[in-house]
């Protein structure tokens, strides 16, 4: 006879008042598997009503998130990755690559208005005399790729100091003319020391594929909330949604 | 060999329905108690996480494949071979990347709070002695691939989890930490920069959390198949908790889909 080594091990066992039933064991695999199957409601959205409790879960990671963030927390590309140059993916949500019309439109300029003491309208020779940021850096698509770049442009918070936002301006909109897309910002994720307006990519000034004459970039924000072909900025008390927030993205969008 | 593990089963239950002359009877009648076998606390936190994990998995899957590959753009990745290969649409649960990405930051609290609360439990409760490898475990593992095997025609006797048993349950709280750890990486590249650091850049973050997710979607699998196949006896354990250790596994010498119904084990000579 083998030794049992069933003995002394301290195992809780009590007995329950009901017998076993093989019936009532038929009966719950039964329903474990209808159970199963509904969870398998494959390829789904999942239930309706759970929309509420998910929207609850984002408001309360958004504000996990603002409870985190510090501007001395920096994004950096590992050494070992090299820059995306032209594998960088363009996007943009017109049928083709905006391309600003001098003729129709006039010579481009970056608006910045709203709560501020001193309306702007900067060309993109004012930009270039402002203090210039080159910063190497990856930046995070909300689909899960990354690809680094070598972006140059001016801080948003040296654009916010030359117009005077005023503190109860808690959130700012980057509205562009590529039909309309726009996305706003808490005003401290605009105040990272990283949060550009960029002018440049890889040296170069920007092409119509990445976003020319002017867009937003930063590490802290996923990419939709980078506002390419920028045309406003516009200081606000309230957010003001955005493109891809307003379809259903969380607004936040912070890394 | 049978007799000492019914008065066991009676003398630690405390009350016995059976004369201990019954003991010696046919084998069915040897362990008419059902027991009790796991708290209300560990039943519940075991169907919350086998919830939560489906939702995980599913989501997680469904923003894998909004981008499937490891590579940063313009860099090659040395560790994965199907880059740019989607999972088929139907293990994936969100119905696209951004309600499968409000499910995943949801449900990660539910898997966090629930494994928390079965950690914390089975810690306080003492039922971590049963899910953590002892004394022996090599071996006893052996003893176990051994009988599944056909090597060995017993069913070796090792208690309430057998040592494959007591290797996965003791794996799966590392396995899930990892995978939380490694989706933090991934949530907050930049402001917990120093973790995705850590893992070697977001990219291999990425990756370890997609490994830990693996890992635990493994060792579920030959968890269900193993109830299913070896120990269905065990489901209602886990729903009312009440378990027949006349049915055990050991008792019924059972092999994947062999001797699911219980009968007597083959005697073996002294």
């Amino acid at each position: 006879m083998k030794p049992d080594r069933w003995h002394g091990v301290p195992t809780r066992l009590r007995p329950l008042v009901e017998p076993s039933s093989r019936r009532g064991f038929f009966r719950t695999a039964g329903g474990l598997l209808i159970t199963g199957s509904v969870l398998a409601a494959c390829d789904s959205d999942g239930p309706e009503r759970a929309g509420r409790w998910l929207a609850y879960a984002e408001k309360k990671n958004e504000g996990l998130e603002r409870a985190l963030f510090q501007h001395t927390a920096i994004g950096s590309a590992p050494a070992s990755v090299q820059s995306a140059k032209g594998e960088f993916p363009s996007y943009f949500v017109s049928d083709t690559a905006p391309v600003w019309d001098d003729a129709a439109s006039g010579v481009w300029r970056v608006e910045v208005k709203g709560l501020v003491a001193r309306p702007l309208s900067l060309s993109l020779d004012d930009l270039r005399r402002m203090p210039l940021v080159t910063q190497r850096v990856p930046h995070f698509c909300v689909e899960g790729w990354t690809a680094v770049a070598e972006f140059t442009g001016v801080r948003v918070s040296s654009i916010a100091a030359a117009a005077g936002a005023k503190p109860d301006a808690a959130y700012v909109d980057f509205a562009s003319f590529d039909d309309g897309y726009h996305e706003s910002w808490d005003r401290e994720s605009a105040e990272h020391p990283q949060a550009l307006i960029v002018i440049a990519k890889d040296g170069a000034p920007l092409s119509p594929a990445y976003g020319a004459p002017a867009r937003v970039h930063a590490p802290v924000k996923l990419g939709y909330k980078n506002t390419k072909y920028l045309t406003t900025l516009t200081y606000l008390p309230e957010r003001n949604g955005g493109y891809w927030s307003d379809k259903g993205y969380e607004w936040y969008g912070g890394t | 060999m049978t007799s000492p593990d019914g008065a066991a089963m009676e003398a630690m239950s405390g009350t016995s329905s059976v004369p201990n002359g019954a003991a010696a009877g046919s084998v069915p009648e040897q362990h008419p108690a059902v027991v009790h076998r796991h708290h209300l606390i560990v039943r519940l936190t075991h169907w919350v996480n086998a919830l939560a994990l489906v939702v995980m998995i599913g989501s997680g899957l469904r923003i894998y494949n909004a981008s499937p590959g490891f590579a940063p753009k313009g860099n090659s990745f040395c560790c994965w071979p199907w880059e740019g290969m989607a999972v088929p649409a139907w293990a994936t649960f969100g119905g696209w990347l951004g309600g499968a990405r409000h499910w995943h930051f949801a449900a990660m609290w539910v898997l966090v709070a629930n494994g928390l609360l079965y950690l914390g439990f089975i810690w306080l409760h003492g039922e971590w002695r049963d899910l953590v490898p002892r004394r022996g475990f090599v071996r006893d593992s052996i003893e176990m691939v051994r009988f599944y095997m056909w090597v060995s025609r017993e069913h070796p006797r090792q208690g309430k989890h057998n040592a494959l048993q007591r290797g996965t349950y003791f794996l799966l709280p590392y396995v899930g930490a990892a995978s939380v750890i490694t989706g933090i990486a991934i949530w907050k590249p930049v402001q917990l920069g120093w973790l995705t650091a850590l893992m070697g850049g977001y990219h291999w973050a990425r990756w370890w959390h997609f490994m830990a997710m693996a890992l635990l979607l493994v060792l579920s699998i030959g968890h269900v198949f193993m109830v299913f196949a070896v120990d269905p006896y065990s489901l209602r354990a886990m729903l009312t908790g009440g378990y027949n250790p006349a049915k055990s596994p050991e008792e019924r010498n059972a092999r994947p889909f062999v001797n699911l119904f219980g009968r007597p084990a083959p005697k073996e000579d002294a």
